[in-house]
């Protein structure tokens, strides 16, 4: 495929004729309920006569995937990305080519066996399905799209808007990348999956996740089958033996299962989705993620677009000494959830993994290592307040419960919780800090779902200052860093007002000065 | 090191205009409290009490809000930069660099446009970050968004 000639590149293109095998059988799978619905009315209307029913609908389900695959095609000008579909109504769907942010080739194991992959070209608009998705191209011509993509804006030759990381230190990544413009085709291996990562699958929420889904669906199942969890055969004999055991072994062989359930699940899901997960960058000025077991992904992010990091250290991987990285990136959503969204950079990794990868993604190890200023007297003495209070409203409502008949072994939960409060409300005032490093705002915070995002300010495009009522009265305040990246703003939370302003001062110099009071101390 | 207002007060029609914003709320909540009140036979102390607190509640948040507003809602422009502040209980400032600046929208409800009031608000590219001037005299509002097309017009770059 020529990728450069821009005069080939006018003609629309049409999806791989291989999809033809691909639509109907998925779209079949999907209507499977739809056609059981079908055969059955046409079994009970009339007597018979209506047999045909189901076969219709799957022939008409074949015919729709093929007329979408008939009327769907794409092109790539010099400056747009079109996408047409449609059959009575048209639709074409255009992007500007420099306003493409991230291209992402995924392959599921249909996909795999047909050597094709599915290509999702991402804009950056805030509105959902605004994107265009390409459904799907044979697996050469997508890798092809994604180079010719992202490739095609002069970016790389430009400034890099690390700024400071790379000009400070001239160490071999930051002269690698700058002025690199004939080598283009390299790769830098940033990271690549240990298969001994495996061991925090168990420590992440998606097995528990996993799990509810998996009750749900069956309980739903069950539900419209007419049957109770009881009339299943496994699960009538498992109950059948806890009714003759005592109370305290059937809580805790309840327990080994549930763990031994979740962490298989938790396992079998960081085995599916990162299997084969690596990072790499590319000379042209984006980054490469490849990962996936049975559906594959491969993730381009521009460097340009990329605004900073998060580390997310939730209690649990914390306790195991492990992070994950998410990209902060304009136009993607760093809410990926745990199987990782586009901006994920580093699945479930030791944390010291993590914060080099961090570092070599910000071409900065300091704001990974820096040690944060912490927010003083008055915020811990609100997360003390705040974490206590609601041990409180617990408390009294177990009190109340208890002195109107209920079970006074409710006072047992409820007494338990002031504990949990305060060791709860003590880290999450350790973790509680900011910093400013290099070019970058550092901003940590919470406990059970601690996360340390590190910002470039050049991507801060904003203050906003949040006072409550009880936050005036302790002096603090709430900085929120706005930005049009990730999460679309970085907040630091508690932090004493003259220090929120200094630090709103250093981190954009200008901005905040001609609103500042004179200096003269009030009396 | 702490922070100035902005210059510019909202205009003082927005305080009657809250005020009159804030009482089909209280409004219907008295009416809910009567209707129980008259409608169930026994006539408890409870009951009239929950009512009286319901009345001076209203009263003093018809009162206090509208006139504690007015002294926080402000403005400025500059040519560097807008800067708003809003709430009452809880306040919020934010400022944003014109450069970053995308949209000036206008916008006028029907109770505002009784009162001859405007909105005003300034978006950026972030989502998190727009910033509202409600309860503007509409000649200013108009001004206001001349003046920031003017201002904005003059700086380069995607605002990302």
């Amino acid at each position: 495929m020529n990728v450069s000639g821009t005069g080939q590149n006018q003609s629309w293109r049409r999806l791989s004729a291989r999809m033809l095998l691909v639509h109907p059988v998925r779209e079949l799978a999907r209507a499977i309920p739809a056609l059981v619905g079908l055969v059955v009315a046409g079994r009970s209307v009339g007597n018979g006569q209506y047999w045909w029913w189901g076969p219709l609908g799957v022939v008409g389900i074949i015919a729709l995937s093929v007329l979408r695959w008939a009327t769907t095609r794409y092109r790539i000008t010099t400056e747009q990305v079109q996408l047409r579909t449609g059959l009575l109504q048209r639709k074409t769907v255009a992007t500007p080519a420099d306003r493409v942010r991230s291209v992402d080739v995924t392959a599921s194991p249909l996909h795999r066996l047909l050597g094709l992959a599915k290509v999702d070209i991402g804009t950056g608009s805030h509105e959902r399905d605004s994107g265009l998705s390409l459904d799907s191209l044979s697996a050469a011509e997508a890798t092809a799209l994604r180079a010719e993509l992202l490739h095609r804006s002069p970016v790389s030759q430009g400034v890099r808007p690390a700024g400071d990381g790379v000009t400070a230190g001239n160490d071999d990544l930051g002269s690698h990348d700058v002025g690199n413009d004939d080598t283009g085709n390299d790769d830098v291996e940033l990271s690549r999956l240990d298969p001994r990562w495996v061991r925090f699958a168990p420590f992440t929420m998606s097995g528990v996740l996993a799990a509810a889904a998996i009750l749900g669906v069956g309980w739903r199942l069950l539900d419209q089958l007419g049957l109770t969890a009881g009339d299943v055969g496994p699960v009538r004999g498992a109950l059948d033996h806890l009714e003759r055991t005592a109370i305290w072994v059937d809580v805790a062989q309840g327990l080994v299962v549930l763990v031994a359930f979740v962490t298989v699940l938790s396992i079998g899901g960081y085995v599916l989705s990162y299997w084969g997960f690596r990072l790499s960058r590319h000379g042209q000025g984006s980054l490469h993620i490849t990962r996936g077991l049975l559906t594959t992904r491969a993730i381009s992010i521009e460097e340009r677009r990329l605004r900073g990091v998060e580390l997310a250290e939730p209690l649990l991987l914390r306790a195991v000494h492990a992070a994950r990285l998410t990209g902060i990136t304009t136009g993607l959503k760093s809410r990926g959830g745990a199987e990782g969204g586009s901006s994920l950079l580093l699945p479930p990794a030791p944390r010291a993994v993590a914060r080099d990868v961090a570092a070599q993604i910000l071409h900065d190890p300091a704001p990974m290592g820096v040690s944060l200023t912490s927010h003083g007297p008055a915020a811990r003495r609100r997360r003390f307040v705040r974490a206590l209070l609601l041990a409180f409203i617990l408390v009294v409502a177990a009190g109340v419960a208890i002195s109107s008949g209920a079970s006074p072994w409710l006072a047992l939960p409820a007494v338990s919780t002031v504990p949990v409060a305060v060791l709860l409300a003590a880290d999450r005032y350790r973790s509680l800090g900011h910093a400013l490093s290099g070019s970058c705002l550092v901003t940590r915070a919470g406990s059970l779902d601690r996360r340390r995002d590190v910002l470039e300010c050049d991507g801060i495009i904003g203050w906003n200052l949040r006072q409550s009522f009880f936050q005036r009265r302790a002096g603090l305040a709430t900085l929120t860093a706005t930005t049009a990246a990730g999460r679309q703003g970085y907040v630091v939370t508690d932090v004493p007002l003259s220090m929120a302003l200094s630090l709103g001062d250093r981190a954009l110099p200008g901005l905040l000065g001609a609103f500042l009071a004179p200096p003269t101390p009030r009396t | 090191m702490e922070l100035r207002d902005p210059a510019h007060h909202v205009s003082p029609r927005a305080v009657v205009f809250w005020t009159v914003r804030a009482v089909p709320g209280w409004f219907l909540a008295l009416a809910g409290q009567s209707l129980w009140f008259v409608a169930s036979p026994d006539q408890s102390g409870l009951r009239f009490t929950a009512l009286g607190a319901t009345f001076v509640l209203a009263a003093a948040h018809l009162i206090v809000m509208p006139r504690w507003r007015f002294r926080v809602h402000r403005w400025e422009v500059t040519n560097e930069a807008v800067y708003t502040q809003s709430g009452w209980i809880s306040q919020e400032r934010r400022i944003a660099p014109i450069s970053r600046v995308q949209t000036v929208d206008i916008a006028r409800g029907p109770l505002e446009q009784l009162f001859r009031l405007a909105n005003v608000t300034v978006t950026t590219a972030s989502a998190a970050g727009p910033l509202h001037i409600n309860g503007l005299d509409r000649a200013t509002a108009e001004g206001l968004v001349a003046a920031l097309t003017v201002i904005t017009s003059r700086s380069e770059g995607d605002a990302t």
